[in-house]
């Protein structure tokens, strides 16, 4: 049976320890150097980054998340054994463990420290999918060749080249297509190396849950339940055409994934559908004013992240969440789309004058949505606001000095607020 | 109530009431029609709360009263009957139900209550007076294009109908703009309209008004308050809240310094517009105008697509000139020249261009460029 050593990286035919270094990380599987479809995901990688900068928090339960009602955003594996998981109420999290240390998260970090690790993927396949800063599906069909090295080998070459290099830790789900692949990721962490082959794909899926399909939460799960599908045998049992009236194209699909088929393919330039941002406050706020300077600065961050991706939408939305949680939301199409902050503030702030009434709020967000290449965008001008013309300039201009001198060099007056 | 009715004029009068209702609404009451039977004569009237429409016609009255029924039912039942059918519409009080009968069809409709059914109400209007259809549909046809649907902006919702000073003394005027392009359209004014306050007529309110406007000889009379305007023939009276906002002033967005002039036959221009513009498949296609001595090339570069040119002779007699435009945009425009040239008076590539019919001043639109 092929293996592979995941600390030298020699590759050898068998055997429980590796004959070279004699490390007991062995990697066997049949098909383990046919493979090519991975997906790898970081451990704790916001707690993993802040670990490695302050080595004094190694032992200790770290906890990502913020403010008095923040959610936990990423726990350590230590907090973890405690029973802290992400998305859990920071209050919550805290009862679990009270000697958590809880850091804001520094998102430009690790931002930087994603573009270093998709820097070394891509030194390996040029078709790597992202899904966040710290996972992302990698095709590496037809690059034996080249590295003169199978997928597996340069896999774990490169969880080894973060844990030296980046000093962060990745687990690699390897198989035949990504949703197996990213079901291998998760089998096996930290640091987990798993591999599903073809042969063995219907028997192992045979009693796992239908939760671990990506895509299906709480209330996919609940229509599942009803159906009487709890697990993959289930799913198998029945039949295509009843899977289909009863779910529709999810339907289609769960009948593919109940036999481990999945035909996407890892796509380097999955389509920007909308892009959004939102902030949830410390304090419920009815302040326009204060309100104001969110809408602002989100604007201003959605903008950003258009600009950068050379993209530009067609619609402004406005959400807001009340104290009670419920959700306001707001659209407007405009007549060409757009990509300068300015434009969308205007617009997102005419949304929020028309529901101002109906405060306190806890969350505000702005987005993009019908999302196109940035060609078409700002070209028409306003009639009736000659001065958008001289603002979008302006804007461009202040993007410019900012790329020189750091994205602090100028801010307008208004985002202090 | 009981009356009989011919089935045109009976679906000419529920065809109104039925346009006016909303398709969605949450309010039963609002999705009927108010039938109200009278001496000789029975009345339908519709409402959405903003709008009010009531058309009264001649009909044989046997026993006068009054009942609401869904008006798209109402409609579908008597836009399927025949020809020349005679329709007898009876409701007894007691069984809640109005019964439809022609030729051999019976329909039995559920009703609301008449009192359930809100009428809007009566208004001081501080002026008065007497419009032509010909002129009135003139106002509205040529300037509806320009109404935004944009809602945060909701005042350009809808036409702006002021009085205001022409170059020939006062006139009754109606603008309407999306910021991209403007409709400004004047006509003589009305005696009695001198006072009239300037009013913002909603989008849906200028689509109804245009069902009044079809005959040349008709006479409408128009009544105008700060909050409601109302447009009546001797049958049909059509009442609307107008919209509560401001109009900007669009006086400072007509370019009065724009000297470069192009003449165009204006069918040839927009069919032209048309061909080059079929390249590309993006929503806002931009046409790029070339203008030399006397020539202009029109041409659509869409990089996935592909690319058309075609050119056209002219009258211009100016410096060189790029300059581009929504293809929808100019091919409206376009469209609103019906007796003589198109005039276009162009300053740069980044400002406002201007067009009106010939030497005619009484009807200016003017259009946003694009970068191109």
């Amino acid at each position: 049976m092929p293996a592979l050593c995941r600390d030298c990286l020699t590759t050898f035919d068998d055997a429980q320890r590796c004959p070279s270094c004699g490390s007991p990380r062995v990697l066997r599987h049949p098909e383990l150097f046919d493979l090519t479809i991975a997906h790898m995901d970081c451990d704790a990688f916001y707690a993993s980054v802040e670990k490695r900068d302050n080595p004094e928090l190694a032992d200790k339960p770290v906890i990502i998340g913020g403010g008095k009602r923040g959610v936990v955003s990423t726990a350590c594996y230590v907090a973890r054994i405690r029973g802290v998981r992400s998305a859990m109420p920071m209050f919550q999290a805290l009862k679990l463990c009270p000697d958590a240390v809880v850091i804001r998260p520094r998102m430009s970090v690790y931002a930087e420290v994603s573009k270093q690790i998709r820097a070394m993927m891509d030194a390996l396949t040029p078709v790597v999918e992202p899904l966040s800063l710290d996972e992302a599906f990698m095709d590496l069909t037809g690059t034996e060749k080249l590295h003169g090295a199978p997928p597996a080998v340069m896999l774990a070459r490169l969880v080894k080249r973060m844990k030296d290099e980046l000093g962060v830790t990745g687990s690699v789900g390897l198989s035949h297509n990504k949703f197996l692949a990213k079901v291998a990721s998760d089998l096996d962490k930290p640091r987990g190396f798993s591999v599903i082959g073809k042969a063995e794909t219907e028997a192992f899926l045979h009693d796992q849950p239908v939760r671990l399909i990506w895509g299906v939460g709480a209330a996919a799960q609940a229509s599942l339940d009803k159906a009487g599908i709890r697990t993959f045998a289930d799913l198998k049992r029945w039949d295509r055409r009843d899977l289909e009236a009863r779910f529709g194209t999810f339907g289609y699909r769960l009948w593919h994934l109940a036999r481990g088929q999945d035909r996407r393919r890892v796509s380097p330039n999955a389509p920007v559908k909308s892009i959004s941002k939102e902030t949830t406050f410390f304090e419920d706020t009815a302040s326009t004013e204060l309100l104001d300077g969110h809408i602002w600065r989100l604007s201003e961050q959605v903008a950003d992240r258009a600009k950068a991706k050379g993209k530009a939408g067609r619609v402004v939305v406005l959400k807001l969440k009340r104290a009670d949680h419920s959700l306001i939301s707001r659209r407007v199409s405009l007549s060409d789309p757009t990509q300068i902050a300015d434009r969308i503030y205007r617009t997102a702030r005419g949304l929020y004058d028309q529901v101002a009434g109906q405060g306190p709020f806890r969350l505000i967000g702005v987005g993009l949505s019908e999302v196109v290449p940035d060609e078409a965008a700002d070209i028409t001008g306003d009639l009736l606001d000659p001065g958008a013309g001289q603002r979008a300039k302006a804007e461009r201009a202040t993007d410019a000095i900012r790329k020189k001198f750091g994205s602090d060099a100028i801010l307008k007056g208004r985002s202090l607020r | 109530m009981k009356f009989s009715i011919e089935r045109g004029t009976l679906l000419k009068a529920v065809g109104q009431a039925q346009s006016v209702v909303e398709r969605r609404n949450t309010i039963p009451i609002l999705a009927n029609v108010l039938i109200e039977a009278e001496g000789e004569s029975v009345s339908f009237r519709a409402t959405d709360l903003d709008i009010e429409v009531v058309d009264k016609t001649v009909a044989q009255v046997e026993r006068s009263g009054a009942t609401t029924v869904s008006a798209v039912t109402l409609h579908e039942i008597v836009r399927k009957l025949p020809d020349g059918a005679l329709v007898e519409l009876t409701d007894d009080g007691a069984s809640g139900r109005l019964t439809v009968q022609a030729g051999r069809s019976n329909f039995s409709l559920a009703t609301l209550p008449k009192e359930d059914f809100p009428v809007m109400a009566s208004s001081e209007y501080g002026a008065n007076f007497s419009a032509s259809a010909v002129e009135l549909r003139r106002l509205f046809d040529k300037s509806k294009f320009a109404i935004s649907t944009e809602e945060t902006r909701y005042y350009l919702n809808g036409v702006y109908m002021h009085v205001a000073t022409g170059e020939d003394g006062q006139v009754l005027r109606c603008v309407a703009t999306d910021g991209h392009r403007l409709a400004r359209i004047d006509s003589d004014l009305p005696e009695g309209a001198e006072t009239m306050p300037g009013v913002i007529v909603p989008r849906k309110t200028v689509g109804e008004l245009r069902k009044l406007l079809d005959d040349d000889e008709a006479k409408i009379a128009v009544s105008v308050s700060e909050t409601k305007v109302r447009f009546a023939t001797p049958e049909i009276t059509l009442t609307s809240k107008v919209i509560d906002g401001t109009f900007p002033d669009y006086t400072r967005v007509i370019p009065q310094g724009n000297t470069r002039k192009l003449e165009v036959d204006a069918a040839e221009f927009a069919k032209a517009v048309d061909r080059v513009a079929t390249v590309s498949s993006e929503r806002s296609r931009a046409v790029k105008l070339s203008l030399d001595e006397d020539r202009l090339v029109l041409s659509v570069n869409a990089p996935d697509a592909g690319a058309a040119d075609e050119e056209l002779a002219v009258a211009y007699g100016d410096e060189r000139l790029e300059i581009g435009f929504n293809a929808k945009y100019l091919l409206e425009i376009a469209g609103q020249v019906d007796r003589e040239n198109a005039v276009f008076l162009f300053n740069s590539s980044g400002d406002p261009t201007l067009m009106r019919e010939g030497t005619d001043t009484s009807a200016v639109y003017v259009v946003m460029p694009m970068r191109v």
